[in-house]
């Protein structure tokens, strides 16, 4: 955090200067024009963090779905996990982000349905389809990780296999599941910024806008770097609080 | 004719290319308390896991209560409600207080009120002699504490007959009688039990009928007295050898 902070300042500092590199008037606060581009890069924070939370909770679901057949005994069943998790887990986000956005409309339309596919919606799909891949091998070795006794001693108290999870396998699963869980929403913040391609207005989509009318590439990348960051920091500071409460509240 | 608690005809399985059943057959009825011993790798704790379908056979047939088990819902449900099992490991849920350990089955299997279950919990922990234990963590209490709330945890189904695998062989030599007593308590109280142990001296004392198994075969069964005072098999004679010198 220090080091970014500082990095931060050595970077102001030097555009403060008569250096003909930097421009930092186009994002200066004590000016009118400066402080208006402020609030308007910032302003994507709320689409940021709005896309990353429902694709992700999209995703832990979606993730937990597909990652119960592969823990099934029968080959067919584990199938579909395998074949599920290998193809998404293979599809770069941007052609997945493109074949939603605009190939998914035209599949819906031969179908003769009228849904249409709005950049938020687009962009969630896609980052809860291509992170879902990745929640669900996190599900899967977490509850492997649970001894098979434990879920053999709630059959022979009468559970059927949901109470089984809902109460005894995945209750104990959850401390090592959630750590990794967290630090995965991480790279959905991250990925995130593809939406911007597709016209969502999140962070990336509005530096881009502000570059293009202000031509200060430099100093509009160098502050959206530093959004992402201090979100990201932000949330790793919650995981590692995470890591460290589950630890703690691990007993035999 | 009393219908039997268990009965198995003529039951094969395999592990992939190997065959750890061959040809079982074994009836136990309603009172009786059999002993299954053998070398590891017998095939006898398979034979207790075959009877509550944690494994599923492949040949033969196997009846609880007469419901003849394939795997069906129905039948599954009769094991469920009629069989208790207690492990070698415990298994207890270590996320779980003991108390919660007991009355989860009651209340999510049978439907019954908290109340109702708890009260039944407690009942059974001072059966196996540990209500004091109720709102700990299983990882609080020693191997032997464990075992007795893993039995208690079987009773609060209130099964008709009670498999035991094993239950003495992960614990400390010092825990063995307070877990080897409450099983024969049960017995003194004419539980059904089929029991898989290499405990000797429990075996004289409860069974009324031993199984020796070897290499996936029942090789010899009979009364205790026939049993260790004159044993028919060599690979009996050569296994009570083997186990009694210590």
């Amino acid at each position: 955090m220090r080091i970014v902070l500082s990095l931060a300042a050595l970077l102001a500092l030097s555009g403060c200067g008569s250096s003909d590199i930097w421009g930092w008037y186009v994002v200066n606060p004590m000016t009118a024009s400066g402080w208006t581009n402020i609030k308007f890069l910032v302003n994507g924070m709320g689409a940021t963090i709005l896309l990353s939370v429902i694709a992700a909770s999209i995703s832990i679901v979606l993730g937990l779905l597909v990652a119960l057949p592969g823990l099934s005994e029968r080959r067919g069943i584990r199938a579909i996990n395998r074949f599920y998790v290998e193809i998404v887990r293979a599809i770069p986000l941007l052609p997945m982000l493109f074949w939603v956005f605009y190939g998914l409309p035209i599949v819906f339309k031969s179908m003769g349905l009228s849904i249409q596919i709005d950049p938020f919606w687009g962009a969630i799909i896609t980052l809860a389809l291509s992170d879902s891949a990745f929640t669900a091998e996190i599900y899967r070795a977490g509850i492997q990780s649970i001894a098979k006794g434990q879920a053999e001693a709630a059959k022979t108290v009468g559970l059927n296999y949901f109470q089984t999870m809902r109460y005894v396998v995945l209750p104990q699963a959850i401390r090592r599941i959630l750590p990794p869980l967290a630090n995965q929403f991480i790279y959905i913040v991250k990925m995130s910024a593809f939406a911007s391609v597709i016209g969502m207005q999140e962070l990336t989509r509005r530096a881009n806008e502000l570059v293009v009318t202000e031509y200060r590439p430099l100093e509009i990348y160098s502050l959206l770097i530093v959004e992402y960051l201090v979100l990201v920091l932000i949330i790793s500071a919650g995981v590692r609080w995470l890591e460290r409460k589950m630890g703690s509240d691990e007993r035999g | 004719m009393t219908q039997d608690a268990i009965e198995m005809i003529d039951v094969d399985k395999w592990f992939g290319d190997f065959q750890v059943l061959k040809g079982i057959n074994l009836n136990v009825k309603p009172g009786d308390r059999v002993v299954i011993c053998g070398p590891s790798g017998s095939g006898k704790s398979t034979v207790v896991r075959c009877i509550n379908r944690l494994e599923a056979h492949q040949k033969g047939v196997i009846k609880i209560g007469g419901v003849v088990q394939d795997g069906s819902a129905a039948a599954l449900e009769a094991i469920r409600s009629e069989v208790g099992m207690v492990f070698q490991q415990f298994n207890l849920f270590p996320h779980l207080s003991v108390m919660e350990n007991l009355v989860l089955g009651p209340m999510k299997a049978r439907g019954m009120t908290r109340k109702d279950a708890e009260v039944r919990a407690m009942k059974y922990l001072e059966r196996v002699r540990i209500p004091e234990q109720a709102l700990k963590r299983p990882s609080q209490l020693s191997g032997g504490q464990q075992q007795r709330v893993a039995i208690a945890r079987s009773l609060c189904m209130e099964p008709k007959v009670m498999l035991f695998d094993e239950p003495t062989s992960a614990l400390d030599p010092e825990m063995i009688s307070e877990v080897l007593d409450v099983i024969v308590e049960l017995a003194e109280e004419g539980m059904t039990m089929v029991v898989v142990t290499h405990e000797m001296g429990f075996a004289r004392k409860v069974a009324d009928q031993m199984v020796f198994m070897d290499k996936g075969e029942i090789v010899e069964t009979g009364t205790p007295e026939d049993f260790f005072n004159a044993p028919k098999s060599e690979r009996t004679q050569a296994f009570l050898k083997q186990i009694l010198q210590h």
